[in-house]
């Protein structure tokens, strides 16, 4: 048949295979079906890419300046403070000298927010923290600037629109870096432990045997070290950095998903269709890619948002607690407990509540949405 | 007929809702059963048969299904309009039903005698003692041995014969009027389907009962059944007393279900041409350890020391009861399980090579599987199932060569190449196991192995594989060694046949020799089984 077919066959036409299979056709759209669920991803996703620049929507340089005929782009770019005639290394743009230098030799365009994460306010209203400025009356609000209510700083831009913290930083700028950190930190993290947990659960259930065994021996060892203590003892010898948290977090918590997986490749090994590619002659590692991770991938995408919400609560509760990110850094723990030691201070507990319970309860919508997707045997009207 | 029936069927339809649609699965049917009357719904799969059986206990998952009209009327009463309490009087006690899977309808977490005693003391009130007395007395009823010692079995512990018989003997605790057996003996070996057929048939003269009997199989229905409905598409298109059918059969689907016997017969054996693959003494022993070093203390001898050879152009077929080693040595000579003994394939010995040596040789080696609904994955389309083996073995192909051998192989099992980028789950039966076959085929090998790839088809589809099959022997001078417990199929295909138990040869030879003149009582006995559903003396077939 080779030979022959290969010349005097005749040519069906050919079609092009669809982009998606009817299955995933019917998961789409079971997905969209979840309204809560189809609607929270799409305001999840608006967040978090918003989130992502930060930098252009909450900052204390201006976005573009242009300065004696030359256009500065100081979001991205740290020009030294001699370029406007003064003589430290980094320019403080909030400095109103500073301020009147620029505007008196061109112009520049600030951030709706004109607050980083860091920037401590050197012009609140009453010690820290101090309330949202839309609490106070305008005389007030402005009663530090040198001009008061007249002072050119004394505009929306410099307002703290939900407060600041007990060391004069703005709340909205720390809860915007704070939602982007804690979503970058629980997206790398669940993406390490899912490529590490399929790994390893696809080669205990594919090979079984002592592999298996000794691989389930090793997993029930190391779950049962007390993550805490190790972060206790690391953060003793290492300085704590977002990526060593990273990795640490990351070495304990691959273990969750490796149950799953493992189960379904056990399960499915023996089908006939995994059978069928062997009698081809597929090799082990296509068989496991192409006829037995689908199988999986439906257990292992279920559990993923819930893994990702995991994942952002442990970092939060680990600033909480004061194991987690360097002191400084935007983090919605740290704001949770500055909420707790100031309680005359509401706006910080309720602007930590808010965005947690938010982010969280987005993603589990739509962790729940992805579920019913997935579920075969889930029927819509 | 003065009496009025037992049970009446008027006008049932059942239709289930689908989409935001309905999809009607039995379209107005009417039947009467007699009291101590036998009726045999016959048909296809997706005729009906299953889903009308289950409305009569209303047992379909409702509300997605339901029904648009029609009646059931037991002893007078119409079992559609009851109440799920006036029903459950009704099920397990005046009717009661026997479904196909021995292995899944039993609770394998309790032991036989508890899972009789329940039904006894849930419909009758019986105390442990009489209750433990009359499990008894019905396990010695529906013919299990030493019942005494088989009380404190669990499933797993019993064959699937016995299986059916403890099913049985729950079905007839409450003494029902009528007996549901929907398909009891598909899952069976053919031996056991006749001891279970006997079993019923003495049963129910012996009880009066009714039963409708419901399988896909005529020579069950030649057997069982005083009368016959013959269902397609949800309708009954013909109803008559068993004989009249057979003799003379007037709607063209059943002269159709009549006439799909696999037919035709091979050519004799022919000892000259060239063997492809051999087996000298293969065996297949599986450990069994005990004690806390896990010591070996004896083998389940799987395949004891078999000798096979399989010609160019020829088949070879392998028969014997479930649990006789013949998948086994299928899968041995396949190289998917490792076994001792010789394995010769085109002159070279090949039971030492590792994995990957065997790639190569794979293309020339190739299985077909019994179920074509397992053996296809669900999510890949049928082309990338058939081209899977191509890009392995001829990875110089372009992208639209490969297309072109698809749709090649695709025309040639008789399949329309247009539909290769569809789901199998789209196809029927019969058509996917056409595309398993077409996977192996378009490697164009020397030798496949065909473990029973006709057993989970409708009888009609059954013949055309065997046809298929044939034809594609003749063109490309294949090897076959094709496993199988239907002697039917085996009849139509095989040049040479060994009959195998308990992992050894019974008897081999060429196909007409084994067929016409067979030489031991356990051949006999398989024989009698599968052509006229005879059981045969005990203690030469399994229970």
């Amino acid at each position: 048949m080779s030979e022959a077919s290969v010349t005097a066959g005749v040519v069906p036409e050919r079609m092009p295979r669809p982009f998606l299979s009817p299955l995933n056709k019917r998961r789409l759209q079971n997905f969209k079906a979840n309204r809560r669920g189809y609607w929270s991803l799409w305001i999840f996703l608006v967040l978090f890419v918003l989130s992502l620049f930060a930098e252009f929507i909450a900052n204390d340089k201006p976005i573009i300046a242009s300065y004696k005929g030359e256009i500065l782009f100081p979001v991205m770019v740290a020009y030294p403070e001699e370029k406007f005639g003064g003589f430290y290394a980094v320019t403080d743009y909030r400095d109103p000298v500073i301020q009147d230098e620029i505007n008196a030799n061109g112009w520049m365009i600030w951030p709706p927010i004109r607050y980083s994460y860091q920037t401590v306010n050197n012009a609140i209203p009453e010690a820290a923290p101090a309330k949202p400025s839309w609490e106070y009356d305008a005389k007030v609000r402005c009663n530090q600037y040198p001009q008061g209510a007249a002072d050119p700083a004394c505009i929306v831009g410099n307002w703290n629109w939900l407060g600041t913290d007990d060391q004069a930083r703005d709340v909205l700028a720390r809860v915007i870096y704070g939602f982007r950190i804690s979503v970058l930190f629980g997206l790398i993290l669940t993406a390490g432990s899912a490529l590490i947990g399929v790994c390893a659960g696809a080669l205990q259930g594919y090979f079984g045997g002592w592999t298996d065994l000794l691989f389930q021996r090793f997993i029930e060892i190391w779950s049962a070290i007390p993550v805490l203590y190790l972060l206790l003892i690391v953060a003793a010898i290492l300085p704590p950095g977002f990526f060593i948290l990273l990795g640490l977090m990351l070495l304990f918590s691959w273990v969750a998903l490796v149950g799953v997986v493992r189960a379904e490749f056990l399960r499915a090994r023996n089908f006939e269709y995994v059978n069928a590619a062997r009698a081809l002659g597929v090799p082990n590692r296509t068989i496991m890619f192409r006829h037995l991770l689908p199988n999986a991938m439906v257990a292992t995408l279920t559990f993923l948002p819930f893994l990702l919400s995991g994942s952002i609560s442990t970092l939060t509760s680990l600033d909480y607690l004061g194991f987690g990110l360097p002191p400084g850094s935007a983090s919605l723990g740290e704001l949770l407990k500055q909420a707790q030691r100031n309680l005359n201070a509401p706006w910080l507990g309720i602007s930590g509540f808010v965005v947690i319970s938010l982010m969280l309860s987005l993603l589990v919508f739509v962790g729940e949405a992805t579920r019913d997707a997935f579920d075969p045997r889930k029927t819509f009207k | 007929m003065s009496q009025p029936p037992l049970l009446s069927v008027q006008d049932l339809s059942v239709a289930f809702a689908q989409g935001g649609g309905q999809s009607v699965a039995v379209d107005h049917i009417s039947f009467d059963i007699a009291k101590g009357e036998t009726i045999a719904l016959v048909g296809e799969s997706g005729s009906g048969k299953s889903v009308s059986a289950l409305s009569v206990l209303k047992l379909l998952p409702y509300p997605s299904a339901s029904h648009p009209s029609g009646k059931i009327l037991f002893e007078g009463a119409d079992l559609l309009v009851m109440s799920e309490k006036q029903l459950r009087q009704v099920r397990g006690n005046k009717i009661t039903m026997i479904f196909q899977e021995p292995m899944t309808s039993l609770n394998p977490l309790h032991t036989i005698e508890h899972q009789i005693v329940e039904i006894l003391k849930l419909h009758q009130g019986m105390a442990d003692r009489a209750a433990k007395a009359r499990t008894l007395e019905l396990l010695n009823e529906v013919g299990i041995r030493d019942p005494q010692k088989r009380l404190d079995a669990y499933p797993h512990q019993l064959s699937g014969g016995q299986r059916q018989r403890v099913m049985i003997a729950m079905a007839l605790a409450n003494e029902p009027e009528l007996l549901i057996a929907d398909e009891p003996t598909t899952a069976l070996d053919v031996t056991v389907q006749a001891q279970i057929l006997e079993l019923l048939a003495g049963l129910k003269s012996r009880k009066g009962m009714s039963m409708l009997f419901i399988t896909h199989d005529l020579g069950i229905v030649r057997k069982i059944a005083d009368r016959v409905c013959v269902m397609t598409k949800g309708k009954i298109v013909e109803t008559g007393p068993t004989k009249d059918i057979f003799a003379n059969p007037q709607h063209p689907y059943t002269r159709h279900l009549l006439a799909a016997e696999p037919k035709g017969k091979p050519p004799a054996a022919n000892t000259d041409a060239k063997p492809v693959m051999t087996g000298t003494d293969i065996k297949v022993w599986f450990p069994i350890k005990q004690g806390f070093f896990r010591r070996t203390v004896d083998h389940v001898k799987a395949v004891d020391g078999i000798d096979v050879t399989v010609r160019a152009g020829q088949t070879l077929g392998v028969v014997g009861e479930s649990g006789s080693g013949k998948t086994t040595l299928g899968l041995a000579l396949a190289r998917m399980i490792s076994s001792t003994g010789t394995i010769r394939f085109n002159g070279r010995d090949i039971n030492q090579l590792t994995f990957n040596a065997m790639r190569p040789l794979r293309r020339e080696l190739q299985i077909v599987f019994q179920d074509p609904f397992g053996s296809l994955s669900p999510r890949m389309s049928i082309a990338e199932i058939i081209e899977e083996g191509l890009k392995i073995h001829e990875p110089k192909l372009s992208p639209d060569e490969r297309d072109d051998k698809v749709a090649d192989v695709l025309k040639e099992v008789g399949l329309d190449p247009a539909t290769r980028n569809r789901y199998p789950h789209e196809f029927s039966g019969g058509q996917r196991q056409r595309v398993a076959i077409a996977r192996a085929m378009v490697l164009n090998p020397r030798f496949v192995m065909l473990d029973e790839p006709t057993s989970a088809l409708d009888m009609s589809v059954q013949a055309q594989v065997v046809d298929l099959l044939r034809n594609l022997q003749a063109k490309h001078d294949l090897a076959y060694l094709f496993i199988s417990h239907d002697l039917k199929v085996i009849r139509a295909l095989a040049n040479d046949v060994i009959v195998m138990r308990n992992g050894q040869i019974v008897e081999a030879g060429p196909s007409r020799q084994i067929f016409e003149n067979p030489q031991t009582d356990y051949t006999r006995a398989l024989i009698s089984a599968a052509f006229k559903i005879e059981t045969a003396p005990v203690g030469i077939v399994s229970e």
